[in-house]
């Protein structure tokens, strides 16, 4: 399989990159990270710069031409490749591009859809002794629909605790540009967030989007609320053998 | 002259700020965020446990929206049947290009009708031409007989909901609006009025009734118009709409011309939608309908006037025309984060939350400041399509009209915004200048500073951390790592699969 890495998380949160590769190699895969990867371009696309946009699905088509399945550690950007990818070749007018699109469409998943369907997995082998939370992102959900999948896996995990987070459904406010567009309505979001994150008991907050994480974990940093941000991969890496080590990561 | 009717501030939305900056002042109103909290999750619980009973509900949704989508491909043919049937049923026809327009036949019947007073079922279109106040300048004055509408009203305020136009209000607010206003405009609200919602609504019956016993003119809106046989329909809660709809001799309804429905068969899956989406009851508690004038029976004078006031800007993109299928039941309003914090005035118009952020830019264009920032008045999370009855797709509407946003005020406008995204357009297509920028960013990872950023400058890091913490970005990115890794010796060995 392909990693599809995500630029937020190369840049910014390697650790994650580096548990998904991991968790994917213990369950015997074979991973390769095409070197001319770039971005989604999700944040063009959603500000309304779609001539940026395109330039980053064209990016994208020749970066994972050659991939038998790609995978990606974001709800977000996986949901942006299968939605927002057909659109922008469409709006080029490149019907070439849109015929690339579709074909690396179909062989594109996020994290949770590839170990749960095609390696046919949700006992991964992991260990994480910890209260966990769930957030469901909503580009997961919505537009890359992955259904309860990272829950069916999370579930799995040896020594975990998952317990409900209240209104669990609801957006966290950080939706890409909106959250400096809007910056006082994303805080007020991400704040109601972060108190029913804290409500739940957790230690930590769980999501497949480390975007989202951002955002709950900036806003929990600043007010020192008592929660810490996890990513779901993080989670899988984690063994007896090699436990996840808060900090340790960066 | 004296006013008749309370006087309302703001009397036109025009003008009003951009978003966010309204955004924050309503976030700062801690009782109306508490209002809006309780309210929109209760009625949300409500639609969702009737909404799951139905178990053809997705199709419904497919089913009202092809209808919508054909009646409005083929909508001059639809409306000149509609024109047809309601003459044949002895009403008079009017068409408006505009509020002005539309508001002028208002008067002009009104006037014809020796009236200097109309009473009004609650309406989405009147309140979108400001009927009242042209009314009210015209000598005319306009009573509200819906209890939210009457509120809002008597509050001398504006409607922030469009199902629950005082959303905003709770109910020792409304006493005491009761108390100080009622008696300056007919009959005055007992003095031992309580809060108890069963009091206030008997104030608000009393105050009415003598309303709907002296006027000679009704004025509403409708939520279908049937040109199969020409018939208007109104669906409501209170039995308010059925006195002004059967009581005044001169009946006055306003309807915006994507209402029109090609058949009466058609209304079986809306009147389904509606009311489980709307105020998530199985079936709503009124539904009048009515074909032209019948001598004696109800208002002998029937009127209708069909009212385009930007609805064609919106037919002529083919993209953004999905708009037109909104049925105003305010499912999309009731979900919002958004809309939940910040309530409707920020939205600077009577369509608020994502219906309203998706239809007022395209009924009134976006060269004003707060109709240009309306599509980017959400978070893209999507929670609105899933419970829109009529699937109108609020996200990818709000994408389309930021992209038109953005077209055109590329070349005034958006200067820093216009370098950023050039750049990084740039960046992410090419993965040679990616990596390169990445060096950069590794490099401030390994600057001795504490690995959170607090106050960072710049536009965009300053409205982050205003209230954000930010990391570092990390000091060796995956991709470096990984080059790292797989050119080291010994780690190239090949796994099992």
């Amino acid at each position: 399989m392909s990693l599809f890495i995500t630029c937020i998380n190369d840049t910014m949160f390697p650790h994650t990159g580096r548990a998904v590769v991991s968790v994917l190699e213990r369950l015997g895969c074979e991973v390769t990270v095409p070197a001319n990867q770039t971005c989604c371009g999700q944040m063009f696309t959603n500000s309304g710069w779609f001539g940026e946009g395109v330039k980053s699905v064209r990016a994208f088509v020749r970066a994972f031409a050659d991939a038998e399945v790609i995978v990606g550690p974001s709800g977000s950007c996986v949901g942006s490749v299968r939605h927002q990818h057909p659109m922008l070749a469409d709006d080029a007018g490149d019907a070439g591009l849109r015929h690339e699109v579709d074909q690396i469409v179909a062989r594109t998943r996020e994290l949770s859809e590839f170990i749960v369907d095609d390696l046919g997995l949700v006992d991964v082998g992991a260990h994480f002794p910890h209260t966990v939370t769930f957030h469901p992102t909503c580009h997961s959900v919505r537009v890359a629909k992955v259904g309860d999948r990272p829950q069916q896996l999370l579930r799995a995990v040896d020594g975990i605790t998952v317990v409900d987070l209240p209104h669990a459904e609801e957006c966290c406010g950080f939706g890409g540009t909106f959250s400096v567009k809007n910056p006082d309505v994303s805080a007020a979001m991400g704040t109601d967030k972060v108190a029913h994150a804290v409500a739940s008991g957790a230690e930590y907050v769980v999501a497949g989007d480390n975007s989202c994480l951002l955002h709950i974990g900036g806003l929990a940093h600043r007010t020192k609320a008592p929660i810490r941000t996890i990513h779901l991969a993080e989670i899988l890496a984690s063994t007896q053998d090699a436990p996840f080590m808060a900090g340790a990561a960066r | 002259m004296t006013r008749r009717t309370p006087d309302v501030a703001p009397v036109t939305w025009l003008g009003m700020p951009a978003f966010p900056a309204n955004a924050k002042v309503q976030l700062a109103n801690d009782r109306q965020r508490a209002n809006l909290t309780h309210a929109t999750r209760t009625i949300r619980a409500k639609r969702a446990a009737v909404v799951s009973e139905v178990d053809d509900w997705e199709q419904l949704r497919l089913a009202g929206a092809a209808i919508k989508d054909r009646t409005l491909r083929h909508l001059d043919t639809y409306l000149v049947e509609f024109e047809k049937k309601l003459k044949a049923a002895g009403a008079t026809v009017h068409w408006a290009r505009d509020a002005a327009e539309a508001n002028q036949v208002v008067i002009d019947v009104t006037r014809a009708a020796g009236a200097d007073e109309v009473v009004k079922v609650k309406s989405m279109a009147t309140q979108e031409i400001e009927l009242n106040e042209a009314l009210e300048e015209a000598g005319i004055a306009a009573w509200e007989t819906d209890l939210a509408e009457l509120i809002v009203q008597l509050g001398h305020d504006s409607p922030s909901h469009i199902l629950v136009p005082a959303i905003h209000r709770n109910r020792s607010e409304i006493r005491e609006i009761f108390l100080t206003e009622m008696g300056r405009y007919g009959r005055a609200a007992p003095d031992d009025l309580t809060d108890d919602p069963g009091r206030l609504a008997e104030a608000a019956r009393i105050h009415l009734r003598e309303k709907f016993l002296r006027a000679k003119v009704a004025v509403s809106g409708a939520n279908f118009a049937v040109a199969e046989t020409g018939t208007l329909v109104v669906v409501e809660s209170e039995g308010n709409g059925r006195m002004c709809l059967t009581l005044p001799e001169t009946l006055i309804t306003v309807v915006g011309i994507e209402k029109v429905l090609p058949t009466f068969a058609d209304l079986e899956v809306f009147l389904k939608l509606l009311p489980r989406s709307s105020t998530g009851e199985r079936m709503n508690p009124y539904t009048t309908m009515w074909t032209g004038a019948h001598g004696l029976d109800g208002p002998r004078d029937v009127h209708v006037v069909l009212v385009d006031n930007g609805r064609t800007n919106a037919l002529a993109d083919q993209f953004g025309r999905q708009v037109l299928r909104c049925i105003r039941c305010s499912a999309c309003l009731n979900i919002c984060p958004v809309y939940e914090r910040v309530g409707g005035h920020a939205y600077g118009s009577v369509y608020p939350g994502p219906i309203g952020a998706v239809l007022t830019p395209q009924l009134r264009g976006h060269t004003e400041a707060i109709d240009a920032s309306l599509p980017f008045a959400s978070s893209l999370c999507g929670a609105c399509f899933d419970v829109c009855p009529v699937r109108i797709e609020i996200p990818d509407l709000l994408v389309h009209l930021r992209r038109q946003v953005v077209d055109e005020h590329k070349r005034g406008g958006l200067g820093l915004e216009r370098l950023a995204m050039g750049v990084l357009g740039e960046v992410m297509g090419n993965p040679h200048s990616l990596r390169a920028a990445q060096i950069a960013s590794t490099l401030a990872g390994k600057l001795p500073i504490p690995g959170i950023g607090r106050k960072l400058p710049g536009p965009g890091a300053s409205a982050w951390t205003t209230s954000r913490d930010l990391p570092m970005p990390a000091a060796e990115t995956f991709t470096q790592w990984w080059r790292k890794r797989s050119d080291a010796p010994g780690t190239d060995e090949e796994p099992d699969r």
